[in-house]
């Protein structure tokens, strides 16, 4: 054992979290403000995602940290190993086996039950604050349901570029009520957020928790004339040959090569394990 | 008839100080009223009263609503009277930056109440801000220009355009003309009062200047230290002031 009291944060802060968590469940898409705590790691990294994480675990569970899809990049190895020692939960890669996914900007490949919570790591979770610089004036504006200036976001995106550009953090309407960011996860995850498990969502620094629960609606903003289009590279995955999945570019040299890969890693390798090959993989890779 | 807009014994002080005091009036459909007095005398206050932009302490302001007719503005919640600001209403500030968004193309600008009351057609969107880009003599190809490279008063115009699009009913303007170079105030004047006539508008014009309301307003009213000093039509009052105020602000114009 060690000298960190489960999970790091003290009790009466995890129930303050657990509260404004509740609160969020409630009343879907609407952003509860909480007392953030200092975390032992810079803001940005996901001190919003590990503080309702921490107010989420319990001893039984077992915990998956992903960063764009990874297990192995260098914010879900801190964040996994963090957990690891303050609270000695299970840790795994293998997303069926985990009840509570932190995540940092992407959705997994595979379908979410209901015994999994998904825990958001979120930078801005305002959706309008880049329209609407003052707080006051967009929580009115949420609490009136003034949203016509979301759509003057995607106004600019068509008449600058003939399609709506944004393909991150995406805006979405909630159960026929609130704008919500939905943290930057690529648009292509957007449909994705109608799932059986549980959605968290914490900004550390912005001091908000909002929460999606399970079978929600969660509706992409767009217009008549220009839908929604859950978009990814046009690619099958150069190792494991799936054509479903989102998936990252990778430069391989300076003549222009180029592979295109699964960002999420877990539901790579588990069609690798499953005898699936795509261009530049080999049998025995997994 | 009855009146597009009563205004009842309206009063807001600061503190001590009196912003404006005892104003009552009725604005008929159709009608322009002007406002003039000096800086300090109460009529941004009284303008900001009545658009729901400042919370008066007492009095009425009643307004003929196309759904439930006359209904006190003041007393109504603020989404409904935010609505009606985005809809019947519209406010054309002094500082056309106060009423654009800068960082947004001038056809974001233009189309946002659209959206706002729930227009959902791109394609019918650009259209109109096209067509009131025109209407507002601002050539097309600079539909997707941002409003900070336009000049001064093409601005104002696209100000105008931005709360015009909605075709509210009752127009509230806070010196717009003010900062602009006379022949731009020229053309701006010349196009508010095509704009006017030509849908019906009724409005409200603040200004210190006389030269504004004769060319806009069919009355005028003419303020002092918060107070109602002078009321009547324009030509009128102008040609024939009353008030040793008024008298002093008519021979104050200098004859050019």
């Amino acid at each position: 054992m060690n000298d960190y009291n489960f999970a790091y944060l003290d009790e009466q802060t995890k129930r303050m979290i657990r509260r404004a968590i509740l609160k969020g469940l409630a009343v879907p898409g609407y952003q509860v403000p909480f007392a953030s705590r200092e975390m032992p790691m810079p803001y940005g990294w996901g001190t919003g995602g590990v503080q309702v994480s921490a107010a989420t675990l319990t001893p039984e569970d077992t915990l998956k940290v992903i960063d764009q899809g990874a297990d192995d990049t260098t914010n879900a190895v801190s964040i996994r190993k963090f957990f690891e020692r303050t609270a000695g939960v299970a840790t795994t890669e293998e997303t069926e086996q985990a009840s509570v996914i932190q995540t940092r900007h992407r959705i997994p490949e595979a379908d979410l039950t209901e015994d999994q919570i998904l825990v958001y790591q979120v930078p801005i979770p305002e959706p309008l604050r880049f329209l609407e610089p003052r707080e006051t004036e967009t929580r009115k504006m949420h609490s009136l349901e003034e949203y016509g200036l979301m759509h003057v976001k995607l106004y600019e995106d068509i008449s600058q570029h003939g399609a709506i550009a944004t393909s991150y953090a995406y805006p979405v309407m909630v159960q026929d009520r609130y704008v919500m960011d939905p943290s930057p996860i690529p648009k292509f995850d957007n449909p994705k957020m109608e799932m059986a498990a549980i959605q968290l969502f914490g900004a550390g620094r912005e001091q908000r928790i909002y929460a999606v629960p399970p079978y929600t609606k969660v509706v992409s903003l767009d217009f008549e004339d220009y839908p929604f289009e859950a978009s990814k590279a046009d690619h099958p995955c150069d190792l494991c040959g799936a054509e479903d999945s989102y998936l990252d570019e990778v430069i391989l040299d300076d003549a222009g090569n180029r592979m295109f890969v699964c960002s999420d890693t877990d539901y790579c390798r588990s069609r690798r394990a499953a005898g699936h090959v795509g261009r530049l993989g080999t049998e025995d890779a997994a | 008839m009855t009146p597009l807009l009563s205004v009842r014994n309206i009063k807001k002080t600061y503190g001590a100080r009196i912003g404006c005091t005892d104003v009552s009036f009725d604005l008929f459909p159709g009608e322009v009223m002007g406002i003039v007095g000096e800086s300090g005398s109460g009529k941004s206050t009284l303008l900001n009263c009545l658009a729901g932009h400042l919370e008066a302490d007492r009095g009425q302001v009643i307004f003929d609503t196309r759904a439930d007719g006359p209904m006190d503005t003041l007393q109504m919640s603020e989404p409904e009277r935010r609505m009606l600001g985005r809809t019947d209403w519209a406010f054309v500030h002094q500082h056309a930056r106060d009423g654009l968004r800068m960082s947004v193309s001038a056809g974001g600008n233009i189309g946002e109440r659209l959206m706002a009351v729930g227009d959902r057609h791109y394609g019918n969107i650009r259209e109109r801000a096209i067509d009131w880009l025109g209407r507002v003599e601002i050539a097309e190809n600079r539909v997707d220009d941002r409003p900070s490279a336009f000049s001064g008063g093409m601005q104002q115009r696209l100000q105008i355009a931005r709360n015009l699009v909605t075709g509210p009913r009752l127009v509230f303007m806070d010196e717009p003309t003010g900062g602009l170079d006379v022949s731009v105030q020229a053309r701006l004047l010349d196009l508010l009062r095509g704009l006017v006539r030509e849908m019906g508008l009724s409005a409200i014009i603040v200004t210190h200047d006389l030269a504004v309301v004769r060319l806009l307003a069919d009355r005028l009213m003419v303020m002092k230290d918060g107070h109602v000093v002078e009321t009547g039509l324009t030509d009128q009052v102008l040609d024939d002031p009353q008030h040793a105020y008024t008298q002093l602000l008519v021979s104050s114009v200098l004859q050019v």
